[in-house]
């Protein structure tokens, strides 16, 4: 009996960690490039209402996801202009954005508050679904949620892995010896500014036809955004590392309800907390962790040096500093 | 002196700026109003009467203003110094749950005007603790300010459901709507018939003046300026940037403590999870708007809090959400930070 309750916990963490994935994966591409993209949790609530509408309007799950896509990539579009070829502060475009996206899907959503309408249909992956313990965890699922699992490796790959990657890092680090070598670090920021605002489409439109579908106000997904920028840090600007995030903070989220049994004065949203003080955490770690006293504290002891090689997640050298070209 | 659009100084200029600003979004929003199904003419005349159509409204408007102006004019010291103080509404937060721990301690006492007093204290104490430990985090653990006083919110937030759901429950059942009503010795006086607190209106006044002369006149908003242009070089001058960071920081907390405090003591008149009402993240949009100037805050912050108030009644008439105020909001910060983008950009090219 407890086995089978674990595995379904385990089951609905990696179910509910595929929206936070999206999300975390595609501003970790952002920030690679430089870029901050602040108007996360907006992005994902206009996003969440424009699929639900596009699919109950036109009764494609897939046309749901390709506009919520498309929104994502329009939104993370206006900050990267804002930022690179306007020079506004792109925290406060992004800021402005967060509340307004969040409005405007309020607004433009109410007519289709609390209607029933499509939602993906679970899609058992044949043969490995079958499989005992792993097949219910990982292939019983909407496939949104393979896709989140596929996205993981994949943008590890892309990051680390391929020569486009190695050009999205090098202009995050240093933009003007990207420059020198011939890359332009303006194209190079907006299109990793599309391509994460993609992936965070992706996770409003996950919400709204598969983990909690439907749209109102509030829709659920109300505050995921803010996570996912925690998670970004804490995953120190790693999509494998920042997906780990994403389901400890999934599993933080089923077990809340266990919690809640066990400490029944402590209300659920409490426990959804934690991330940030986490996320504070890892700053200062990564802060400490880079001083020269930590250095020769971990001199000559291996574990100590892989310790701080775990901790110090290298920010992007030139993260929200904008490339100004002469 | 820091600005390098001399043309902003020009009424003219500024003046065709806000004209420019202000056709672009009445016409975004019409052409959104029309999207949702009503009719844009009436939608804005319900906004109208909903916050200027009668003295009660007015009321209500001014109610906003004041938490609005407080937090504003606290983001303004903040802002000089080139601190992103994203945390306000957390530190909005702490200044109600620190009023309300005074509060509640001192529901028994003889003199209800010292405990009030007593908890405007602990609420500027609040907001300000609050604030100089994301300043701490900056200054001596180098995590940025934006998101440590974002983490701070989420921890301002927690705790405060936590109290609500636990220690300070009402006696019976706990739920949002929070801890029990404060007896009235402990309310501000309030003008007969409206539900508005002089006192907390004399304070944002004061609030505003004082910062108008500390940023204006007086040597610390010239280093805080100075600061905030170029940290390295005021250093090299004998500053202490750190110093002044924390300062900037512990007057915009105290600000937001205060705002947090008078939501407690004249409005609500006890501890609700939704004591800040947003007002910190829109008093952000207010200072943007304001284009960081002292005399702007009061006016934008007041037409602000026309919007919210009077968008309440929307979805009841229109059946279309109260969104629409926030909306509104945002695309006139969007637009005015296109506008300027624009004109630098056709400077430079």
């Amino acid at each position: 009996m407890t086995e089978l309750n674990l595995t379904i916990l385990l089951a609905s963490v990696v179910a509910g960690a595929a929206p936070i994935i999206f999300a975390t994966i595609g501003e970790t591409i952002t920030e690679k490039a430089g870029l901050i993209n602040l108007s996360l949790d907006g992005t994902i609530m206009l996003s969440a209402m424009v699929a639900f509408v596009t699919a109950y309007s036109t009764d494609s799950i897939v046309l749901g996801f390709a506009a919520a896509a498309g929104v994502g990539a329009l939104l993370a579009a206006t900050v990267a202009v804002f930022s690179i070829y306007l020079n506004q502060n792109q925290v406060a475009v992004g800021f402005v954005l967060t509340l307004m996206a969040r409005d405007l899907a309020y607004f433009l959503g109410n007519p289709y508050s609390r209607l029933a309408g499509p939602q993906a249909a679970p899609l058992p992956v044949p043969l490995l679904s079958k499989l005992p313990i792993v097949g219910p965890i990982l292939f019983n699922h909407y496939w949104p949620v393979y896709l989140s699992l596929i996205l993981i490796i994949v943008a590890w790959w892309y990051i680390y892995g391929t020569p486009e990657g190695l050009k999205l890092r090098s202009v995050g680090e240093n933009p003007q010896a990207a420059f020198a070598r011939g890359i332009d670090p303006r194209k190079m920021q907006l299109f990793s500014a599309l391509l994460g605002g993609l992936f965070v489409g992706l996770a409003g439109a996950t919400f709204a036809l598969a983990i909690k579908p439907g749209w109102g106000r509030p829709q659920g997904a109300e505050g995921t955004g803010w996570i996912a920028l925690a998670l970004v840090i804490f995953g120190g600007w790693n999509p494998i590392k920042a997906a780990m995030g994403a389901y400890l903070f999934a599993f933080l989220q089923v077990i809340g309800i266990y919690l809640q049994g066990w400490f029944p004065s402590v209300p659920a949203q409490v426990f959804q907390v934690a991330p940030f003080p986490l996320m504070i955490f890892t700053l200062m770690i990564m802060f400490f962790a880079q001083r020269e006293t930590a250095q020769i504290w971990a001199q000559n002891t291996p574990w100590k040096q892989s310790l701080l090689k775990l901790l110090a997640g290298n920010a992007p050298a030139c993260l929200g500093k904008p490339y100004r070209p002469e | 002196m820091t600005r390098n659009t001399p043309q902003s100084h020009q009424p003219l200029k500024v003046l065709q700026n806000i004209s420019i600003t202000a056709a672009t979004v009445f016409c975004f929003t019409f052409i959104l109003i029309m999207a949702s199904g009503a009719p844009p003419f009436k939608a804005f005349f319900y906004i109208f009467k909903g916050s200027l159509g009668s003295w009660v409204k007015l009321s209500h408007v001014i109610q906003a203003w004041v938490p609005l102006t407080l937090c504003a004019c606290g983001l303004l010291y903040t802002f000089r110094i080139g601190l992103w103080n994203i945390g306000i509404e957390g530190q909005m937060i702490m200044g109600a749950v620190f009023s309300t721990a005074v509060l509640r301690l001192g529901t028994q006492s003889a003199f209800p005007w010292f405990v009030l007093i007593l908890s405007f204290v602990a609420g500027v104490i609040g907001g300000g603790l609050w604030a100089v430990i994301a300043g701490f985090l900056k200054t001596r653990s180098g995590v940025n300010e934006i998101f440590a006083g974002l983490g701070l919110n989420f921890v301002a937030q927690g705790i405060i459901l936590w109290l609500i759901f636990g220690p300070w429950k009402r006696p019976g059942v706990a739920s949002m709507s929070g801890t029990e009503v404060f007896p009235t010795e402990l309310w501000l006086g309030t003008i007969k018939s409206l539900r508005l607190a002089p006192v907390g209106v004399g304070f944002a006044v004061l609030a505003i003046i004082t910062s108008a002369i500390l940023l204006r006149y007086s040597s610390i908003g010239l280093r805080l300026r100075a600061i905030g242009s170029n940290s390295h070089a005021s250093y090299l001058f004998g500053m202490k940037p750190n110093q002044y960071m924390l300062l900037a920081m512990l007057l915009a907390g105290g600000f937001a403590g205060l705002a947090g405090n008078l939501q407690v003591t004249g409005v609500y008149h006890r501890l609700l999870p939704a004591i800040s009402s947003n007002y910190g993240y829109l008093a952000l949009l207010v200072v943007m708007l304001a284009d960081y100037k002292v005399w702007a805050v009061p006016a934008i912050a007041f037409f602000f809090a026309c919007l919210n108030v009077g968008s309440i009644q929307l979805p009841m008439v229109l059946q279309v959400d109260s969104s629409l105020s926030g909306v509104i909001q945002g695309a006139l910060v969007l637009a005015t930070l296109a506008l300027s983008g624009w004109r630098r950009f056709q400077t430079a090219n």
